[in-house]
């Protein structure tokens, strides 16, 4: 079989699986549901690795086919077909989608056991992963926008699963109405190429752009910014990026799947993809890296203060997507699609450890509260470490192979992106910093009463359901978090699925060694020939001194917060006290929150009432209620005729003959 | 005299006839009137078949006195139960049906 | 000759019909109308119409004035009061009523129909018997013969319904 059709088949086993588990809802068991589900994306990674091979045995220049189903619109100049494209990009990112969500449907078919909506996550789970694969796998603008749209609906889908909760179901509606407006940038982009262009298709695009546009240009810049809003918007950078910790409502593995591995990574395949327009309007691209480096800076700070134990880790996938960004905007986009697989393994592994933990500590997420889990349960703690290590770049790590590569790159491109790369090296120190506050906090130390029940008894500690964010009561009844919850320890397919990510977050950096091993960059590499960018190579010795600079600062920062969530805990609380302000910016999110409710809700709000008020009642209203009491009243006027008199009746009638007579006479003279 | 005046004399007396609906309010005086103008159209009737020379119009006259005769039978019973029921016999006052 | 005859049965004609508006007793309009039913008679027969005068003072003045007289005696000849409840009935009444003798003489005298203003055509002695107006009734108007004669019936029964006494009433 081609690699074609096993795409094809690969996006067509999530659809189907997604489509049997919702159609059966009733009729399947819930394990067969899960199962069901699981093996869809099996399938789907096992015709990934399929359509892989197929490539590794065609001619390296020669790995780029685009096939179509039908044509779906074509009339008038448009021609629009559900296409997909499939080369070494599209492999690669497919094959990294499939692969950790199979892993995570293999860890969600032991934590939502007890959930009463299990057959709704399954569903819901392989239809978002059919519309990453389709936004992966598009072809044309047209099939991105589609599969771009369905990843945000079954983003909000996932985000407000346990909707009886009115923070989830907010959550969700944030996270959906920032998506659109990301949408809004992509859709106009792509009108702008259609206008510019002619064609949605890739491969007229990419080839035809050169050509049709002179560097720098005020079109191709527009059209870039317009697609980096929307990048912005689905990988919550700044200043789109609120959405992404409250999106944590979600249930765990939802926000290992969707705000760690794949969907917040659109925006850098996007960037990625498009690497050929970005590359003749390096304004745009330049506005990308900027942003990258501001909000990997700002997430780092805000991660180091809050004490959720998800947001935490939200907040530090925000900072890693920055680092991403800013790669692929620079021109290290090999560089920044590995760390984008690197950072997939680690962070679904610290999700899942932390959906571990959560269940131990009967649903709470508030890190204050957790202490000495490493004698309570010491493979999910493991596993926290191993996640932890690798994303603060410890020396073998998989994270520390691939965030160097970035900065490498970055500081022998020179010039200004020298200072980014200072920047990125300050944000992984900030990484480390954060990490190691999470892990010192919650694995060492006397266990606290939730570890203690489970040292002594084996089971798990149970409390009132109780929302995390608000405190109030839940009803475990209509599919909240079920009345059970599961731990790695006691659920074979959560600790299967945490072990193999363990594996790949150690090991996966092996393949990138620099000067020993290529085997990433050199399958990427055909792809980003055509842009000079790609074509700055790093020395040896620069990516080693790199990698020795990257070594110490995560060895000093973990020595660091030994030091201060460890051995002496009085430190961090008196700096909160003497950089007060400080501290309260970054607790309090950098105050974005606000000042998006400030600058566009309230606005927004008031308009929609002026318009009730004034515009609807007033105007609309007026002109439909006139009409009816100007005809109520027309008719009480003509009814004034209507007097019972038959004299007047007979008056009328004499009248009319005289007029018509006078009318039939002055007509015939 | 020719067939002009005839014809005249019927429009003044259909006018008249008119004029009596209009102002009079008592039932019996109207079906009264409308007899008037009947008469004056039969009038009409006969001086255009005096005019055209054969007798349709005449026959026609005929048909109307027959119409005539059942309208006020018609007519007048109306008045008798009105006036069995003592209602006034005054158009004014039989004003019921209304908007 | 025939002038004066003309002007004498118009006038009284008129004087009729003026009668019958404007006198206050219903009797006396009922009068009116037989003075004015006879004069119509005469005028016929000044138009040679020897059957229409003779149904005109037969049918009409005999028949159906006196189901008049019987009917004003039964109902009584109260008069009207003279207050007008309906507002400007009294002016515009004679004002439509001369607006149409008005567009009714323009449009007799104006016409076109060169006829009117002669005396008609030479008729024979025949001319209005009743055996002409028998034919004509049997022959070529025979269907509005009969039709009327069915409206006679329908309007005897529905009389006979109209006043009839109802269930108990006095």
């Amino acid at each position: 079989m081609s690699a074609t059709t096993y795409a094809w088949l690969v996006l067509l086993f999530p659809l189907l699986g997604s489509i049997v588990v919702a159609l059966g809802f009733r009729a399947l068991p819930a394990r067969v549901a899960g199962a069901i589900g699981t093996a869809a994306i099996g399938l789907a990674f096992l015709c990934a690795v399929g359509a892989l091979v197929n490539l590794l045995g065609q001619d390296p220049d020669a790995r780029h086919h685009a096939s179509s189903l039908w044509s779906y619109a074509s009339a008038a100049g448009l021609d629009i077909k559900l296409g997909i494209y499939v080369d070494q990009l599209s492999t690669f990112m497919i094959l990294v989608v499939t692969g950790v969500s199979a892993l995570i449907h293999l860890y969600s078919f032991g934590y939502m056991r007890s959930d009463e909506g299990y057959h709704r996550f399954f569903s819901y789970l392989n239809f978002f992963v059919f519309s990453m694969l389709t936004l992966v796998l598009a072809g044309n603008f047209v099939m991105l926008i589609v599969g771009w749209a369905f990843v945000g609906f079954a983003s909000y889908a996932l985000i407000s699963f346990w909707y009886r909760r009115g923070t989830a179901t907010g959550a969700g509606m944030k996270a959906f109405v920032i998506n659109v407006v990301g949408d809004i940038g992509l859709v106009l982009a792509a009108f702008l190429i259609f206008r510019e262009l002619g064609t949605f298709d890739y491969g007229a695009v990419f080839a035809q752009a050169p050509e049709a546009f002179q560097r720098g240009e005020w079109t191709i810049t527009a059209i870039c910014l317009l697609l980096l809003v929307g990048a912005f918007a689905k990988s919550a950078q700044i200043p789109f990026h609120t959405w992404l910790p409250d999106a944590m409502e979600g249930p765990t593995p939802v926000s290992a799947l969707i705000h760690a591995a794949t969907m917040v990574t659109a925006g850098v395949y996007l960037i990625a993809r498009t690497h050929v327009l970005f590359y003749l309007a390096p304004t745009a691209a330049d506005v990308g890296a900027f942003v990258g480096l501001v909000t990997l800076l700002v997430a780092g700070t805000i991660a180091i203060a809050v004490t959720d134990l998800k947001r935490v880790i939200a907040y530090s996938t925000m900072s890693q997507i920055g680092y991403m960004i800013m790669g692929v905007s620079i021109g290290a986009y090999s560089a920044g699609l590995f760390h984008l697989m690197t950072h997939a393994f680690f962070k679904a592994l610290l999700f899942m450890a932390a959906g571990s933990i959560i269940s131990a500590m009967a649903n709470r997420q508030d890190i204050d509260r957790m202490s000495g889990f490493w004698r309570a349960m010491r493979f999910t703690s493991a596993m926290l470490l191993i996640g932890g290590l690798a994303l603060a770049a410890f020396p073998g790590t998989s994270g520390f192979f691939s965030k160097d590569s970035i900065l490498a790159y970055a500081e022998t491109r020179g010039g200004m992106y020298e200072w980014m790369a200072i920047g990125g090296y300050v944000g992984a120190f900030l990484t480390v910093l954060y990490t190691f506050r999470l892990i010192f906090r919650v694995l060492p130390g006397k266990p606290c009463p939730e570890a203690q029940e489970l040292i002594e008894t084996g089971h798990l500690y149970h409390a009132a359901p109780e929302n995390p964010a608000t405190g109030e009561a839940e009803d475990t009844e209509v599919g909240f978090p079920g009345a059970e919850h599961h731990i790695a320890e006691q659920s074979r397919p959560m600790a299967v699925a945490m072990a193999v990510l363990g594996v790949g977050a150690l090991f996966a950096g092996l393949v990138q060694i620099p000067g020993v091993t290529d085997v990433l960059f050199g399958f990427l590499e055909p792809v980003f020939r055509d842009s000079p960018l790609a074509a700055i190579h790093p020395s040896v010795g620069h990516e080693w001194s790199g990698l020795a600079v990257g070594a110490a600062i995560a060895l000093v920062g973990i020595a660091f917060a030994w030091l201060l969530w460890a051995e002496r805990p009085s430190l961090p609380a008196a700096f909160r006290a003497r950089l007060r302000p400080v501290y309260l910016l970054c607790l309090n999110k950098w105050y974005f929150d606000e000042a998006i409710d400030l600058l566009i809700v309230r606005p927004a709000l008031a308009i929609g009432r002026f318009a009730n008020r004034t515009f609807e009642r007033v105007v609309v209203d007026g002109l439909v209620s006139g009409t009816a009491e100007t005809v109520r009243g027309a008719g009480g006027i003509v009814r004034l005729a209507q007097s019972g008199f038959v004299r007047s009746y007979a008056l009328l009638l004499v009248a009319g003959f005289a007029a018509l007579a006078l009318y039939f006479l002055l007509s015939s003279s | 005299m020719s067939i002009e005046w005839y014809v005249v004399l019927s429009s003044l007396l259909f006018a008249v006839g008119a004029m009596g609906i209009l102002i009079r309010r008592s039932p019996v005086v109207i079906l009264l009137c409308l007899e008037l103008m009947l008469n004056a159209g039969n009038l009409a009737l006969v001086a255009f078949s005096r005019m055209v020379g054969n007798q349709e119009g005449q026959v026609f006259a005929l048909v109307v006195m027959v119409v005539a005769a059942c309208e006020v039978v018609v007519g007048l019973g109306l008045i008798v139960a009105i006036f069995r029921r003592r209602l006034p016999l005054d158009v004014d006052e039989l004003r019921e049906l209304r908007g | 000759m025939e002038a004066v005859l003309f002007f004498a049965a118009a006038l009284g004609a008129l004087a009729g019909a003026i009668g019958v508006i404007a006198l206050r007793n219903p009797f006396y309009s009922v009068l009116a109308l037989i003075i004015h039913l006879f004069s119509l008679a005469v005028l016929f027969l000044l138009l040679s119409s020897a059957f229409v005068a003779a149904a005109q003072v037969v049918v009409y003045a005999g028949a159906v004035m006196v189901l008049y007289v019987f009917v004003v005696a039964y109902v009584g000849g109260g008069t009207e009061s003279a207050w007008e409840s309906i507002p400007g009935q009294r002016l515009l009444a004679p004002l439509l009523g001369i607006a149409l003798l008005v567009e009714l003489s323009i449009a007799v005298l104006g016409s076109s129909l060169v006829a009117l203003g002669g005396d008609g055509p030479q008729v024979g002695a025949g001319f209005g018997d009743p055996a002409a107006i028998g034919y004509l009734l049997l022959e070529k108007f025979l269907v509005p013969f009969e039709a009327s004669s069915i409206l006679l019936l329908l309007a005897a029964v529905g009389a006979v319904v109209l006043a009839s006494r109802q269930r108990g009433e006095s």
